[in-house]
């Protein structure tokens, strides 16, 4: 039955009495896995805000080459001095932007928060455990990725600035590059991949033994399922990655030639390596884990949509059972297709091919997902909420992404895409309208849960709808310019390439084109603003929120729903026992269209 | 609510969270070793006819670890043996064994990389190289003090099992107007080097920092015996199991990079 | 401990002690059949690695207790093997059409 709304004091939740935490142990050094995915969550979000700041200032350089950034500018130059004299976002300021933007995007922002934040938050909660298996190595995770974030946040400010060659990182430019900022990055990295390891490690254990009673395996929310699939992604892809940062710091900082050529010339001197090691060993080690990371940024994002989908559609999710075997064919397939991202390396035929190959197989269990989430809209009760209209907007966004990235998979059409703004477009498609939309809904939708309120459903309709539009017009001319021949990581924004420099060149940048880069940068500039509303939205909600009236205030069925609010050290009052699958809703014969997952028969 | 199953084990799946979590690591760490191994691979392939070199390491020395971890290996198991008879006393002289091999094993390894690092390849100016341990550096001096030998072409450096190098060692003087390039035995010498060092190093934290956590459970970590015995024997069972996985990485460490 | 678990951690126990001394036993012959001319250096190669997996058996299933373990850590191990060999064997065929290094230091 629901559990009421007020204070538990602690005794009666412990079997052994403990004395009042302070605030230390309470709010900084807690192994409460609820205030570990908060840490986790605003930590992600700073971050992300910041990588966006970093994006709007090189759309600037883009859009206007050479011009100095307006109001940032002298404080560019105050920061960073000759890189950003007088304000103007010079080559080696740009790709450091560019190089940071990723890096933090990924590793710093979307997966803290995509996995860390809501699965840390969420996942105890709806398989009925009073925590994760390990909380102190919980805590212990999130201080490494909070070390992995100040060291690759103050490469900012060292000499030399942070690193340049992409967050790629590509050997032997990255080991060539003359700043200690390189370095931070990989020391950086290890600290961040020890971090999610930790994490992984201690989310298979919880889902594996800390289920409640009577939760089997197809019992699960499909959001359980989703973050089950990604800890195994990141614990068994991620060492690979730490591997070869070590094997780069060696070459930085020992200089070993693990990743240098013999025969190796920087600036037009022999450098003074022993060769023989490969650059394209970098790439594959890479790579091995970076192909995995994207399904580590997208699979969160879909357990939270067919969470929020079954919520307010009144209706269980199409396909269960589909869903379930998609999303681990997805896992295991993952592991085996990184080499796309490497077609013009020189791979013989047969080796294209079979990566090619796997690369199109693993489309089908991701259109399986997709379709099963749109079909589970048929017939649906729909309720068009914040959360829900966030969700909606993520089925067809990820579509676009998804559909994108088959020219791009195929090696043939990737020769001519390959390291273009379409790929830009391709991946920021699925990551920021689809995985960003998915967290945004996320964060509406647990909002009441975390804190006893409701956010402002106003502001958040307009928070969707700018950002919806916003998005698309950032996004969708650049799948023009990649088609057009548009390259990546060009600070100039593509001016040298461009019919203005080179009339009549064949396959120079039509005027058109470039004057795409103004309309994104106007885009940009929107989707800014369109931040502001949520920002205020979710800090003021929190003591002037609506009351949320209840502890389930959306009426759903999982155990989340079933504890105090927000839930107190323990989560459970008493131990609970699940008697039904996660999505009985509409149940017919039944009083209320919902029933929990721990209601007793 | 405490976390169930930290101890006794869950019905379903047989097992406490702990040892849940620890395989989960070492598969983890499999993938780890696994790159690591792959690079190996690699750049062994990609490297030059007759330039991968054989014979650089003492096989000796590298046999006696072998056999110092295989034996802490038993003696772990040992301990979590006599922790599950209740005999605390021979728990302890087990763990203590395993921990001073452990210890063994870093400064057996400490030598082999001082070996390294006191070996030099003289490069000449006339084309002659000079190859040796270093026996005198004096920088007031005018010449450089090896022991070792000359070779002319310099493939003779790296198959020693094939060509090996003349048992006896001649103390050679080089002037140092005469030497173009002097380098040692580094990582950054060669990539075979580059390998060696990076997989024994992080092999040697490894041991490290199952020594710290064996040495850890043999001291103050015991007190948790008479309290609570069987989560006692349960961590010693698990870090055991870490133990069992530097062991095994040893294995082929050996052979991999000694012997092959 | 009842006298029947005492009796079955003895059995336990000697395992131990001769796998100890298959692995001592194993280790000598590596070593020395590292010396063995066999003409093909692929198969000193190959003899070094299949004694190495049998030593590492050894160990993962009575030291690591593998032999009596969880279906559940089967299926992890499992799957960890093939992510494993597909990371060597995949990353190995990417480099089959490039030529062999001619040019040295």
């Amino acid at each position: 039955m629901q559990a009421t709304a007020q204070a538990i004091p602690h005794s009666d939740v412990h079997a052994a009495p403990h004395e009042e935490a302070g605030f230390w142990s309470t709010y900084v050094f807690s192994t409460d896995h609820k205030v570990i995915g908060i840490q986790y969550g605003i930590t992600a979000l700073f971050f992300l805000l910041f990588g966006f700041s970093l994006m709007m200032i090189m759309r600037w350089q883009i859009a206007h080459p050479g011009e100095a950034v307006p109001v940032l500018g002298p404080l560019l130059a105050a920061l960073f001095g000759d890189v950003a004299a007088k304000g103007i976002v010079s080559p080696d300021l740009y790709n450091s932007f560019g190089a940071m933007h990723g890096t933090i995007m990924v590793f710093l922002g979307i997966v803290p928060l995509a996995f860390a934040a809501f699965g840390n938050y969420v996942v105890p909660l709806q398989i009925g455990a009073p925590d994760m298996a390990f909380p102190r190595v919980n805590m212990a995770s999130y201080q490494a990725y909070v070390v992995g974030g100040v060291i690759m946040f103050t490469s900012f400010f060292i000499p030399g600035g942070p690193a340049q060659a992409g967050w790629t990182s590509y050997s032997p430019l990255a080991t060539s590059i003359p700043t200690d900022g390189q370095t931070f990055w990989i020391i950086g990295m290890v600290f961040l991949i020890t971090s999610s390891l930790l994490g992984a490690v201690n989310f298979i254990a919880t889902i594996i033994q800390l289920r409640a009673p009577g939760l089997t395996w197809m019992r699960l929310p499909f959001f359980v399922w989703a973050q089950f699939v990604t800890a195994f992604l990141l614990l068994l892809a991620f060492p690979p990655l730490e591997a070869a940062a070590v094997m780069q710091l060696m070459d930085k900082v020992a200089h070993t030639s693990f990743f240098l050529p013999t025969g190796l010339a920087i600036g037009g001197n022999l450098a003074h390596v022993s060769g023989g090691g490969s650059p394209l060993l970098w790439q594959h080690l890479f790579w091995f884990l970076a192909h995995p990371e994207v399904y580590v940024l997208i699979l969160p994002a879909m357990g939270i949509v067919a969470e929020i989908i079954a919520n307010n559609t009144r209706k269980p999710i199409w396909g269960y059972k589909s869903l379930v075997y998609s999303v681990l064919t997805i896992g295991f397939l993952s592991f085996i297709v990184w080499a796309h991202h490497m077609y013009l390396t020189g791979m013989g035929i047969r080796i294209a091919t079979f990566f090619q190959t796997t690369t199109m197989i693993i489309s089908i269990p991701s259109v399986i997902v997709l379709t099963c989430m749109f079909i589970s809209l048929w017939g649906g009760s729909i309720r068009f909420n914040t959360p829900m209209l966030f969700v909606m907007a993520f089925l067809p966004m990820f579509g676009i992404g998804g559909l994108t990235g088959l020219p791009l998979g195929l090696s043939y059409s990737d020769i001519h895409l390959h390291d273009t703004y379409y790929v830009i477009a391709h991946f920021h498609y699925i990551v920021a309208p689809g995985t960003i939309f998915a967290l945004f809904a996320g964060i509406y939708y647990w909002f009441p849960k975390i804190t006893g309120r409701m956010m402002n459903e106003f502001w958040g309709r307009v928070h969707f709808w700018l950002s919806l539009i916003f998005m698309n017009l950032i996004f969708q001319p650049m799948f023009a310019q990649g088609m057009a021949g548009m390259l990546r990581r060009m600070a100039d924004g593509g001016a040298n390439y461009s019919q203005a420099r080179v009339e009549n060149a064949v396959g120079g940048l039509s005027a058109g084109i470039m004057r795409l880069h103004t309309y994104i940068l106007w885009a940009a500039v929107g989707l800014a603003l369109a931040q502001i509303p949520f920002i205020i939205n979710l800090f003021w909600s929190i003591h002037h929120g609506k009351p949320a009236g209840s502890d389930n205030p959306w009426e759903a069925t999982t155990l989340e729903w079933q504890t105090p609010t927000p839930p107190p050290h323990g989560n459970f009052l008493t131990p609970p026992e699940v008697h039904r699958g996660p999505y009985e809703y509409s149940v017919p014969g039944h009083a209320r269209d919902f029933t929990p997952q721990n209601q007793p028969d | 609510m405490d976390i169930p199953y930290t101890v006794e084990p869950r019905p379903d799946t047989g097992l406490y969270n702990a040892k849940v979590g620890i395989w989960l690591f070492l598969a983890s760490e499999v993938m780890l070793f696994g790159a690591l191994f792959s690079s190996y691979i690699l750049l062994r392939v990609g490297a030059p006819e007759g330039y991968w070199p054989r014979g650089w390491l003492n096989v000796p020395i590298g046999t006696v670890n072998t056999l110092v971890l295989i034996t802490s290996s038993i003696t772990t198991v040992m301990a979590w043996a006599s922790c599950k008879m209740n005999q605390f006393g021979r728990f302890k002289v087990f763990h203590a064994a395993t921990l001073l091999l452990a210890l063994t094993f870093v400064c057996i390894k400490s030598y082999e990389y001082h070996d390294k690092f006191t070996h030099y390849e003289i490069t000449l100016r006339d084309g002659r190289i000079a190859d040796g341990h270093l026996v005198a550096n004096d920088p007031k001096a005018d010449h450089v003090v090896i022991s070792g030998r000359y070779v002319q072409d310099r493939k003779d450096l790296f198959d020693l099992e094939v060509r090996p190098a003349p048992r006896h060692h001649e103390e050679l003087s080089i002037p140092r107007s005469q030497i173009e390039k002097m380098e040692r035995y580094g990582p950054w010498h060669h990539t075979y080097l580059a390998i060696y060092f990076t997989l024994t190093g992080l092999h040697a934290l490894h041991v490290i920092g199952g020594a710290i956590v064996i040495g850890f459970l043999w001291g103050p970590g015991s007190k948790l015996w008479e309290t609570d015995p069987e989560r006692f024997t349960n961590r010693i069972e698990i870090s055991g199991l870490f133990w069992h996985f530097v062991d095994l990485v040893w294995i082929f460490l050996f052979p991999v990079l000694y012997l092959i | 401990m009842t006298a029947q678990d005492h009796e079955s951690l003895n059995e336990h126990v000697r395992r131990y002690l001769y796998v100890f001394y298959a692995l001592l036993f194993g280790t000598l012959v590596t070593v020395g059949a590292s010396y063995i001319p066999f003409g093909n250096h692929a198969i000193n190669i190959a003899v070094a690695l299949f004694i190495a997996c049998g030593k590492a058996f050894l160990v993962a299933a009575f030291f690591m207790h593998l032999i009596s373990e969880r279906k559940m850590i089967y299926g992890l191990l499992a799957f960890t093997a093939c992510f494993f060999l597909g990371l060597m064997f995949l990353t190995l065929s990417a480099y089959g059409d490039f030529p062999r290094l001619t040019v040295t230091r």
